[in-house]
């Protein structure tokens, strides 16, 4: 977003919608799309893909690559959202996701059935999505007053004093052990852990992230939090509530966070204080930088990268070594784009095309 | 594009690995091998790995008659990494046995996977949680090592011998210490001996002010069981606060890398009794063929150990009792594994510290050995047996109504 937009935006005398087209056309595409129709060839052929997988790939990659790379995707999506779009990279998405996924072992029913209340999942899961994401909001509330590496470390705090209050706490969160065998419910007679049904459970979860996010980013909301990202203090002087809107944001990105925990401790079947620690956080992010943070497809994209990094890497090279492979996969990526895989995308469209509109890489992590 | 390309190389390999399996699948049997090669246990888990390879050697790489494919894989002592990498080595790998994994926590984890995948095996790596064969257990999850209580049986009428009257526990809070306390505990309290105060640390713990503040000054000695930098660590400030009780050990407190520590308390150290599956001393000729027999393999030039670890003898003992069985049925794995099952049930294990049986829960019935530091001429300290047990149960020989698994307060003798 250049000086000289915002100035044009100003100076049309307009409110919040013509300001938001300025905001948007940069971001999302080139032209004004909003009069066109939006769904366009490519978003068939993904969807179309991401249909056919689980029937001609074998039950352990549709579980395992598939069904964890949507989850992890999904809670990787809400630091895309907080991080490209409002300029606040947080560190503890995956402590929320980590509430969320406690919540659901601490109110259903688990291995550990002293503590777990064992009540009707839907119960269990709302109760968990609701508590997650105050908890997103207050981690917000915390952090908001912050900029840049100071936000990082303070929600890198709260992430590492969830850990160890995991770690050392016994009547709610079951120290080291945590709970074992916090599995979906069996409904309409299907098992829901099943690789095919959860993967379409992952997946309907998924679509709706990144939709949400979609739409959220084209509304007078999300291109405040936009604005804000860009100049908080302009948007003060509009008039603008710049804390409560961060906030705001930051709770919408907890649910988006919760979502993918409950999914992600379906996934497992288990939750300990190691599923929300110093690594996870760590882990988020680079799924999130990897795939790029400039479109909420990214990290969907950092998260199958890093999934099959993550199971394939052992079998290219030998034993101790293939950290080597996943850690210069990534460093490379990052390397030769800033802007992670999708930024790689664009440059590849933009040499082809000649088009102009790409050059200007928005929503990086600032 | 590079990295389409490479996440397509990938797949492939994946794939073509998946194929190339099934084509061999009759002249070979593919067992998995999960170890932590990454995280706190890094070190142990490489070990392990090749504790599990020396038995294949010593087989010659067959087993009943099948040659014996090992496919690796590696988790950080993470249960949901652990089951993720034991997922990918069954269904993806299609292996017929699984070795592993390392860690408790992560034992429990894949046990509760094994009842998933019910026409594959699965056998024990190192990991020594209580509940793996006690709570929910699975029927093609077998444990032919000893658990962390056991390996404390023996441990405390020593140090009633030693005239240990009264103690304070001081050990690190999750699972393995718990069972560790309980072993010896359960006979300690039993013969007699008080535990006034036990101290729960947090894994990873720097700073043991507090607790060394809280030691009571009318007990005999200090049961530590700490592991790895946590012990040095203890010990460090220990001796800084001008602390002088005899200490007791768990199983992985008086390793070889503690008694290598140079602090001045390292002479305070001989005298210091501990429980463990494993004694470097113990001169019974089969545990000495085995120590060789790894230290030729795994010469220190090339990465081994001067003798080998807990996890090497623990997971040589379960890959032992993989591959012991295969002969013992000509390989034959037909009929989801059925007749293989019923020979790991049945079978005697030999194994370098004696012999080993199953319960009816799968789990090891076995030795452990008590024992002491001493220093040797050269100065050297190392762990002396101090007595062998054998036949221990996981009940720790209580009957089963009144054994509970050990946690924070259980047992208790104030």
């Amino acid at each position: 977003m250049s000086t000289a937009a915002w100035r044009n935006a100003i100076n049309a005398g307009a409110g919040r919608l013509a300001m938001g087209k300025v905001v948007v056309a940069p971001l999302q595409e080139a032209k004004p799309r909003a009069i066109q129709n939006p769904v366009r060839l490519h978003h068939v052929v993904v969807l179309a893909a991401l249909l056919v997988f689980p029937w001609v790939a074998s039950p352990f990659v549709t579980f395992q690559i598939g069904a964890q790379s949507l989850a992890l995707g999904l809670i990787a999506l809400s630091l895309t959202f907080l991080g490209g779009y409002g300029g606040m990279i947080s560190l503890a998405q995956m402590t929320v996701a980590g509430i969320a996924g406690y919540m659901v072992g601490i109110f259903g029913t688990s291995g550990t059935a002293e503590i777990s209340l064992g009540w009707p999942w839907w119960l269990g899961v709302a109760l968990a999505l609701a508590i997650a994401t105050l908890a997103g909001a207050f981690i917000g509330w915390l952090s908001v007053r912050t900029e840049g590496i100071y936000t990082i470390m303070i929600t890198l705090a709260v992430g590492v004093a969830f850990y160890y209050l995991c770690l050392q706490n016994y009547s709610v969160f079951n120290v080291f052990q945590g709970f074992q065998q916090v599995h979906p419910p069996k409904l309409f007679g299907i098992n829901w852990r099943d690789p095919l049904p959860f993967y379409h459970l992952v997946l309907f979860w998924s679509l709706a992230g990144y939709f949400f996010v979609k739409y959220l980013l084209r509304a007078p909301f999300g291109i405040a939090l936009q604005g804000i990202r860009d100049n908080p203090r302009r948007m003060n002087a509009l008039g603008f509530h710049v804390t409560a809107h961060r906030v705001a944001a930051y709770a919408v990105a907890g649910f988006i966070a919760a979502v993918g925990g409950v999914l992600l401790v379906w996934y497992n079947g288990l939750i300990t204080p190691n599923s929300a620690g110093t690594s996870w956080l760590i882990n988020i992010l680079i799924i999130a930088v990897l795939g790029g943070m400039r479109h909420p497809m990214g990290p969907f994209i950092g998260a199958i990268v890093f999934v099959l990094l993550q199971t394939f890497a052992i079998d290219l090279i030998d034993r101790e070594r293939f950290n080597l492979v996943i850690g210069g996969v990534f460093l490379a990526i990052v390397l030769f784009s800033p802007d992670g895989l999708l930024g790689l995308w664009a440059a590849l469209q933009a040499r082809f095309t000649r088009r102009s509109g790409f050059s200007t890489p928005i929503g990086g992590i600032r | 594009m590079r990295k389409r390309a490479l996440v397509r190389t990938l797949v492939a390999t994946a794939v073509l690995a998946a194929f190339s399996g099934v084509a061999y699948a009759q002249q070979t049997v593919k067992i998995g091998l999960l170890a932590t090669l990454e995280g706190p246990f890094a070190a142990g888990g490489a070990d392990g790995m090749r504790g599990a390879e020396l038995a294949v050697k010593q087989h010659n790489g067959m087993a009943g008659g099948k040659k014996i494919e090992i496919i690796k894989a590696s988790s950080d002592a993470k249960p949901d990494v652990a089951v993720n990498a034991t997922r990918k080595l069954v269904e993806q790998d299609k292996v017929d046995i699984m070795v592993g994994p390392l860690s408790g926590g992560e034992g429990v984890a894949v046990k509760d996977y094994s009842k998933t995948q019910p026409n594959i095996t699965f056998i024990n790596g190192s990991s020594g949680a209580q509940a793996t064969t006690l709570v929910n257990t699975s029927p093609n999850f077998f444990r032919f090592n000893t658990e962390g209580a056991q390996w404390m049986v023996g441990l405390g009428k020593a140090a009633l011998d030693k005239g240990y009257k009264r103690v304070m526990v001081i050990a690190e809070d999750y699972a393995f210490p718990y069972s560790q306390v309980q072993g010896f505990m359960s006979e300690y309290c039993r013969l007699g001996g008080k535990v006034p105060v036990k101290a729960w640390v947090p894994l990873g713990g720097k700073d043991y002010a507090s607790v060394i503040a809280r030691i009571p000054k009318d007990v005999d000695a200090l049961v530590v069981v700490l592991g790895g930098a946590d012990a040095v660590n203890f010990l460090n400030q220990y001796e800084a606060a001008g602390g002088d009780k005899p200490l007791v050990g768990g199983s992985i407190t008086v390793s070889q890398d503690i008694l290598n520590y140079k602090g001045k308390r390292r002479d305070s150290l001989v005298g210091t009794i501990a429980g463990s599956p494993i004694a470097d001393a113990y001169d019974a000729p089969e545990f000495k063929a085995f120590v060789a027999d790894y230290q030729k393999n795994y010469p220190v030039s090339a990465g081994g150990y001067p003798s080998p670890s807990l996890f090497a003898l623990v997971y040589y003992i379960n890959m032992k009792a993989a591959l012991d069985a295969l002969d013992a049925v000509n390989g034959d794995l037909s009929g989801g594994q059925a007749k293989y099952r019923e020979a790991l049930q049945k079978m005697t294990l030999k194994t370098p510290t004696g012999d080993v049986r199953l319960d009816s829960n799968r789990q090891a019935i076995g030795s452990t050995f008590v024992t002491e530091v001493v220093k040797d001429p050269q100065g050297n300290l190392y762990n002396k047996v101090l007595r062998k047990v054998d036949g221990i149960d996981q009940m720790l020989g209580m009957k089963k109504e009144d054994f509970k698994i050990g946690t924070r307060d259980e047992p208790s003798c104030p």
